[in-house]
């Protein structure tokens, strides 16, 4: 067992997956040489050479038809998408080829490849590089949509998302990179589709994910100290989506939360709250809360993003509104 | 106010002529010298026929769309068959194509059979896809043809994956990505040929030029004569232009791209100056093109031609009947088993989304 960062957690998961399969590449721009600009690719470059890790010229679209057409011809290729607020300049090759190539072919064309991202607000980027954009690849067809929350999950999810033969867009948080957490030695291989119970409480359920879990876990710490005892469920992955953890609990608990980085209108919350309105409508004793990013760009300012971004206070305040 | 309308007014902007408003362009004539090309007559003889599957495949489309028997749209190739067939020639059998949404004729020039290509125009369950593609997106991965992709310029982006995959796995193939002029207009081309040009791909860049984009003059909307091949310069590599009515012609430069690109060269642009005798796709009559330019370009019909060049040559006609003959009856049955074909199952719907050939997306 070794503490790492979440930040460190990244380059463990490649160059795991990297020394077990000699066809897995990985490529982004400024990731070799520099390690990145999160410092999470430090030390591939060293590791496993110029040819499997590719510094890239500014060009999205061509990173990832490059890690598309590989994909398609036997190489398993990790591309990065630096910001994913980036992924509006190559979505074309996201949403309307890597997506679709399955299905369009009918199962003629493969396309095993990963699609690493720095996601997410409270790091004082301003709108364009700050986004939470896990909803818009929850809303297209044929690409899986993962988001750890821990330096354990990074790596055993990385493990998945590279041996998974289906595109995965792998969601990292960016104010997540300096955590630390431990992670098992050896290799760590977590399977897509699970969500964790991450607390356990009788009284309500809250389903998160990414930064929004550390985030629940707190608030739930202090309605403990209150008396209401809430179960925190990360989601982790958003497609496939682990209904039945949310179900289960909620039978268990009868009230649902949602705590969402994304805005707020079309966010993945909206979708998980209509499947349990449609399958657990007569579980609950309250209506289903999300608690998310109003529907706003993010602004820059400190204060501003702060009050944007569901908080510790607001999650664990808006919980003990809804149940006293 | 006269001030801002003489900076708008710019001469670049004034160069340009105004939608419909463009001389015509003529094709160049056919190279008679081209008859002593060193090239094999067997190889001569599959560029004839595979100009013939083409063209006759097309038709039979064509007509089928009259029939209403294909549904949504259609992009036909009348009139550009000879670069679809000298790559489908000069290509090895692993190689990879990636073609348009106009990539019919690129499919059977791989050697894909008439019949799943018909079906799937025909939305039948014996379609090359399955009836789930249609059109635009014809595929067929064991012939080398990886696809038909129906948004611009993404295809040369992925092309330059396989590309980098051959190279990773030194297995000596290229990939060969065909577009249009209107292509070379957008950010993917840019981002493509640079990434190439700078991680030496064996990507050889194929624009079939007819001279429009859609509706509008190719002249229209881009600052230079070739818009494919005059690009190759800013990002270092080297491009040629050449006759697109002329199979020979075609098969020379695309043997020696390919070489090129084989032996560790990178890639290259070609540039093919060729004409759609028809409209952009089903919904376009074409009224937007100048009064003879279609006539004269109907005159330079690559086809005829070539067959022309054939008999010169010492072909004749009766071994060039045969070849049309045995294409059309090839076609005729491909038709005849595509419309006797059912349609896709319902559960058809479901299967293929991901690799375990289902389509869940939660528990």
């Amino acid at each position: 067992m070794a503490e790492l960062t979440y930040r460190e957690a990244v380059s463990r998961g490649i160059a795991q997956e990297m020394r077990r399969d000699p066809s897995v590449v990985f490529l982004g721009e400024d990731v070799a040489g520099a390690g990145g600009v999160f410092k999470t690719t430090t030390g591939l470059l060293d590791e496993f050479g110029p040819v499997r890790v590719v510094d890239t010229p500014i060009s999205e679209q061509a990173i990832l038809g490059a890690a598309m057409g590989a994909a398609m011809t036997g190489i398993r290729p990790i591309a990065e998408i630096m910001f994913s607020d980036f992924f509006a300049v190559c979505w074309d090759m996201v949403v309307n080829e890597i997506a679709k190539a399955r299905y369009m072919t009918d199962g003629q064309v493969d396309c095993p490849l990963v699609i690493r991202t720095g996601n997410g607000g409270s790091v004082r980027f301003g709108a364009q590089h700050s986004q939470s954009v896990e909803n818009w690849a929850m809303a297209v067809p044929g690409i899986k949509v993962v988001a750890p929350a821990t330096a354990h999950d990074v790596v055993g999810l990385m493990a998945a998302a590279v041996r998974d033969p289906d595109p995965v867009l792998f969601f990292e948080h960016k104010a997540l990179y300096a955590t630390k957490q431990d992670v098992a030695d050896g290799e760590v291989v977590e399977e897509l589709g699970r969500a964790r119970v991450r607390r356990e409480g009788s009284d309500c359920t809250i389903v998160a994910l990414a930064l929004m879990v550390p985030r629940a876990l707190e608030a739930a710490e202090q309605l403990a100290s209150e008396g209401i005892d809430c179960t925190v469920i990360d989601l982790r992955s958003l497609i496939p989506l682990d209904m039945t953890t949310v179900l289960d609990s909620i039978q268990a608990t009868s009230r649902l939360f949602t705590v969402e980085e994304n805005p707020q209108a079309c966010g993945w919350g909206a979708e998980v709250a209509s499947i349990v309105a449609n399958e657990a409508f007569w579980d609950l004793d309250g209506p289903v809360v999300r608690i998310t990013t109003p529907h706003l760009p993010l602004p820059a300012s400190d204060v501003l993003e702060d009050l944007a971004i569901p908080s510790v206070e607001r999650v664990a305040e808006t919980i003990r509104k809804a149940l006293n | 106010m006269s001030g801002t309308s003489s900076e708008v007014d710019s001469p670049a902007t004034t160069a340009r002529p105004g939608y419909g408003q463009h001389d015509p362009i003529y094709p160049e004539p056919f190279d008679d010298s081209l008859d002593r090309a060193d090239i094999p007559i067997e190889t001569r003889l599959e560029l004839y026929r595979k100009q013939q599957e083409i063209r006759q495949l097309e038709q039979r489309l064509y007509d089928l769309f009259v029939q209403n028997l294909v549904k949504g749209t259609s992009h036909l190739a009348l009139g550009m068959e000879a670069a679809g067939a000298a790559f489908g020639v000069a290509l090895s059998s692993d190689d990879y194509s990636f073609a348009t949404y106009r990539g019919h004729g690129h499919t059977i020039a791989r050697g894909v059979p008439p019949e799943p290509i018909i079906a799937e125009m025909l939305g039948r369950s014996t379609g090359l896809l399955g009836g789930k593609g249609g059109s635009m997106h014809l595929t067929s991965v064991e012939h080398g043809m990886m696809g038909s992709y129906a948004i611009i310029g993404a295809h040369l982006c992925i092309a330059n994956g396989a590309a980098w995959s051959a190279k990773l796995r030194a297995s000596g193939q290229v990939a060969v990505a065909f577009f249009g002029d209107g292509a070379t207009n957008i950010g993917a081309f840019h981002e493509a040929v640079n990434y190439a040009a700078v991680y030496e791909l064996p990507t050889i860049f194929v624009c079939e030029n007819n001279l429009y984009m859609e509706y509008t003059s190719i002249g229209q909307v881009t600052p230079v004569a070739n818009p494919a091949a005059d690009r190759a310069s800013a990002y270092g590599i080297p491009s040629t232009v050449v006759n697109g009515n002329d199979a020979d012609a075609v098969y020379l430069v695309a043997r020696e791209a390919i070489e090129h690109a084989r032996s560790g060269g990178g890639p290259s642009i070609i540039e093919t100056k060729t004409y759609r005798h028809g409209g952009h796709s089903r919904a376009d009559p074409g009224t937007y093109r100048p009064d003879d330019e279609l006539e004269v370009w109907m005159a330079h019909d690559p086809i005829p031609m070539y067959h022309q060049r054939l008999l010169r040559i010492g072909v004749g006609e009766r071994e060039l009947t045969e070849i049309e003959t045995s294409v059309a009856a090839a076609i005729d049955a491909a038709t005849e088993a595509a419309k006797s074909a059912p349609p896709p199952d319902a559960e058809a719907l479901w299967t293929n989304v991901w690799a375990d050939g289902g389509w869940q997306w939660r528990n």
